[in-house]
């Protein structure tokens, strides 16, 4: 394993934190808050440190490559740093005091989770509020994907960087270099983040608060400035974050693909075709069934598609306090938080494409089972569904489920009931947000006790790692 | 520029590796998927799996934009029908890997009707390769710059050789022939040697100079520069083939062994001046039979590299360093192994094709613009020599080379001024219009201004 690369991806790392928390400093000092003087130091410390270990350029750049070790090492510890340094604002200026709170928060802003532990956001400071919603811009795309367009990094072995980090079954190239393709996703994020914030003040949201939702919908993340989250916005403004929020679980080759006018492969995405199917029932099935809550079909139709878009793509935003609707519409909801957004996008959950072909590794084993002769090729966005791939993605799934009992169990410790351990680790291993009963849209994290918490924190950075990043670090004293 | 490799086997791997790394935009196809994601895992390319020669394939691999297209398939036809259509569909340059003899002696037809700008045939320059080593015997390697007017040759000092115990600067003024020592190996390391180095017995010494300057060095030296008068050739392929006729036309007389009797009636029919012996190459007795122990040169070109590195070693044992011996390896990657053995010259037909394809990219590319001309990579890759144009003014243009403030590991060792070649010495300058030819363990220069600290 390479550790010298590894120490020279962190310090990139923690340059890039001191440049990003620039940032807050800035929004702090044009509201004229005191805030601003709790970011100089942890700037300063990262700057330090990041510069003396980049300073070294690995001699050793290979990563031999079929060894992932080196990898998944660095993405995981890279995201470990990334919480604790950026919790450190937060502690400093004591605004959330507890060091396991602040992680907590921090985990959750940059793997847009969303899940808060705190009680009123509104009493927290301009610069911080505006920390907290960054880190989930930051993390949506990916710190390393942003260091692998702008740094000069190391040797041709950067694309199996991007793949440690990016979500999905699989992750395709745009173009030949890494660089460029890094650039290329940054340069569509960038655009459509700023494309929101527009339409958003156009329609009368306060400059801060359009900034702020921009980020937590491009992120999918779901950190908001106010307690009732979306709820007191205007249904245009909902309906344009519905849309926008969409449009961020959407795979990003897709858009690079319309952008290269490659129409017919874009639009003829299986996954992106499924996803929007299932957006469009889940709506459908609680407008229909959630009405009483509501005046009148367009109110409804517009507060359940917002909804959905949310949780499918694991943002996390509400509208509403959906913790009373009917059974059926949270159990919509619920699944729905299982499904996630599509394969590289900026969300969580299993994914659409994993849905899809585990679903139709079902049929293909009937198939086998039933008709042992017959010769049928299952496909998924036309490539034959393989054993490989069944294997990969049914691993990942236990994985998941894996890591699931075990939060589902550590959180039953705090003796609250079923419903909101269940929901809390799904709304943290997805990187959702918000769950139900406790955890519900009109309540919160702070109640756990600080092992829950921990938990939570780990399934926040395995979720979004998608769990084998994470896992190498267990899995390292046992390497010889 | 943008290059698409279609046939990722050894060759179309190594080249897309190298590309990249001089940071063209790469694309290769290949039919096997496993290959193709296990190269753009490990390399900074994208990658196609498909059939090279279907045009949907291509165009996804963005034949649109593509300024060169290489096939290096297993198969010829493959290669031509690729280039065709990549040659009608975008008119970008095409470049194809053609083996069957049949397509060699028509490559001028298949260039000009099929529009393919290079064709390339392993095995015959393989075995041009071959024929030059034999013609400069005492010499390992031989690299050329400047349309073989300036030429970079490897030497082995003896124990016995006057060059031991010899300074760099000691030797300019012994040993007549204006040659620059550019580059050293001694065991395994690569340096770039100033004038105070001194040279030591078993050191591999790379000598730049003109062609004439380097035989005057060499007959100096007391090293033969007579070609080879005769030769024996173990194994009768396509590579011999070639080589027999080369070799025949020179002169020399060729002597070749072979184990199949069928092929052994062929080649008497090509080769009619040549003896062509029917047996087992490695059979000792049938070897000493034949006159290994007067013959000049041993060429090792049987399938398996095995038998061709015992049969080199063999030969040098049995006659000593007086023989000339010319290893052909295919597979074998232990660079560092192989070079440590004794086998005189070593081919490798794959790097050969791989370093012409190479070349004429850089030939390309230098006509869009970049500056060198040519790249040759010494000491198993641990030591670039490029060739670089001096176009514009630079800064390192019009100052005595002495007053340069040159990084370590850079050595300025020939300058080509229209025609002229010159071995510069410190108080001679670079000028506008002059070639350059820098030697250095640096990797990625690309630009003669990068020399300066």
């Amino acid at each position: 394993m390479n550790y010298s690369m590894i120490f020279y991806l962190i310090g990139w790392t923690l340059n890039a934190m001191a440049g990003f928390m620039t940032l807050p400093l800035f929004v702090s000092l044009y509201y004229g808050e005191s805030s601003y003087l709790y970011f100089i130091p942890v700037i300063a410390v990262s700057l330090v440190l990041g510069i003396s270990l980049v300073h070294k350029k690995p001699k050793n750049t290979v990563f031999y490559a079929r060894e992932g070790f080196t990898s998944f090492t660095s993405v995981a510890l890279i995201w470990i740093v990334l919480s604790i340094v950026g919790s450190l604002p937060f502690i400093i200026s004591g605004e959330i005091p507890h060091f396991v709170d602040a992680v907590f928060e921090t985990a959750s802003g940059f793997t847009t989770t969303g899940s808060s532990i705190l009680v009123n956001v509104e009493k927290m400071s301009r610069g911080m509020q505006f920390w907290r919603s960054f880190t989930h811009w930051i993390g949506g795309m990916g710190v390393l994907v942003l260091l692998l367009a702008i740094v000069p990094l190391v040797g041709g072995h950067n694309f199996q960087l991007m793949k440690a980090e990016s979500p999905g079954p699989a992750v395709s190239k745009f173009v030949p270099k890494i660089k460029k393709s890094a650039a290329i996703l940054y340069a569509i994020y960038i655009a459509m983040t700023v494309i929101q914030i527009i339409l958003l003040v156009i329609f009368k949201m306060p400059v801060f608060d359009a900034v702020v939702t921009a980020f937590g919908s491009a992120g999918t993340g779901g950190f908001g400035i106010k307690v009732d989250s979306m709820a007191s916005y205007s249904w245009q403004i909902q309906l344009i974050t519905g849309i926008f929020m969409m449009l961020f679980g959407v795979n990003f080759t897709v858009y690079y693909l319309i952008l290269t006018k490659k129409f017919r492969q874009a639009f003829g995405s299986e996954e992106l075709r499924v996803y929007i199917l299932i957006i469009a029932l889940s709506t459908l099935a609680i407008t229909f069934d959630a009405g009483e809550y509501f005046n009148g079909f367009g109110e409804t139709l517009n507060h359940a598609f917002f909804q959905v878009s949310s949780i499918i793509t694991t943002t996390g935003f509400a509208t509403f306090d959906f913790n009373v609707w009917p059974t059926f519409s949270k159990s919509i909801i619920v699944l729905l938080m299982f499904i996630g957004a599509s394969a590289g996008s900026t969300g969580g959950g299993l994914k659409v494409s994993r849905i899809i072909i585990l679903t139709k590794s079902v049929y293909r084993e009937l198939q086998r089972t039933l008709r042992p002769r017959s010769v049928k090729k299952v496909r998924f966005d036309k490539k034959p569904i393989t054993d490989d791939t069944v294997r990969s993605v049914g691993v990942y799934l236990a994985a998941y489920f894996l890591v699931f009992s075990l939060s589902v169990l550590v959180l039953s410790l705090d003796n609250f009931d079923f419903t909101t351990s269940f929901t809390a680790t799904a709304a943290t291993i997805n990187n959702i947000g918000p769950g139900l009963e406790v955890v519900g849209p009109a309540g919160g994290f702070s109640e756990f006790s600080d092992l829950s918490k921990i938990m939570m924190i780990f399934n926040m950075l395995a979720g979004r790692l998608e769990f084998y990043p994470i896992f190498s670090l267990f899995y390292l004293p046992f390497k010889r | 520029m943008n290059i698409i490799i279609v046939g990722c086997g050894k060759v179309g791997s190594t080249i897309a590796e190298q590309l990249q790394i001089e940071n063209h935009d790469v694309t290769v196809v290949d039919i096997d998927e496993e290959v193709v994601n296990e190269l753009t895992y490990k390399l900074d390319i994208m990658g196609v799996v498909g059939n090279g020669t279907s045009n949907t394939v291509l165009q996804e691999a963005g034949i649109s934009d593509a300024d060169i297209v290489i096939a290096v398939t297993e198969m010829d036809e493959m290669n031509l029908l690729c280039c065709l259509i990549a040659k009608k569909t975008s008119n970008c340059n095409t470049v194809a890997r053609v083996r069957n003899p049949i397509y060699s002696n028509e490559t001028e037809f298949l260039k000009k009707e099929l529009g393919i700008s290079m064709i390339i045939n392993p095995e015959l320059a393989a075995s041009q390769e071959v024929s030059r080593l034999l013609s400069l015997p005492s010499v390992i390697e031989i690299s050329t710059f400047a349309n073989g007017k300036i030429e970079i040759l490897k030497l082995k000092v003896e124990k016995n050789s006057v060059l031991c115990g010899m300074t760099l600067i000691k030797m300019r003024k012994a040993i007549p022939g204006n040659v620059l020592i550019c580059a050293v190996e001694r065991e395994d390391e690569a340096l770039i040697p100033t004038g105070d180095f001194i040279i030591e017995a078993e050191d591999y010494i790379y000598i730049i100079a003109s062609k004439k300057d380097s035989q005057l060095f060499l007959s100096s030296l007391g090293l033969f520069t007579d070609k080879v008068k005769d030769t024996i050739i173990i194994g009768g392929g396509g590579l011999a083939y070639y080589l027999a006729t080369d070799l025949l036309y020179l002169g020399l007389d060729v002597k070749i062994i072979e184990i199949d009797r069928e092929r052994c009636e062929e080649l008497s029919e090509l080769l009619p001046k040549a003896s062509i012996i029917h047996g087992d190459g490695i059979d000792e007795s049938l070897l000493l039979e034949e006159g290994l122990t007067t013959a000049s040169s041993l060429v090792a070109l049987t399938n398996l590299d095995e038998e061709n590195i015992m049969l080199s070693l063999y030969a040098k044992k049995i006659s000593g360093e007086k023989i000339k011996t010319v290893t052909k390896i295919n597979k074998i990657t232990f660079d560092e192994v192989i070079s440590s053995l004794n086998l005189g010259s070593v081919v490798v037909p794959k790097n050969i094709m791989t370093e012409h394809i190479l070349q004429y990219v850089r030939a390309l590319e230098n006509s869009y613009g970049s500056n060198v001309e040519t790249m040759y990579r010494l000491v198993n890759g641990k030591v670039e020599a490029l060739e670089f144009n001096v176009n514009e003014d630079s800064e390192v243009v019009d100052i005595p080379l002495k007053s340069l403030n040159i990084k370590k590991n850079i050595l300025i060792s020939c300058i080509n001024r229209k025609g002229k070649i010159i071995t510069p010495g410190g108080d001679d300058a670079i000028h506008r219009g002059d070639t350059v030819i820098v030697v250095t363990t640096e990797s990625g220069l690309s630009d003669l201004s990068e020399i300066l600290d």
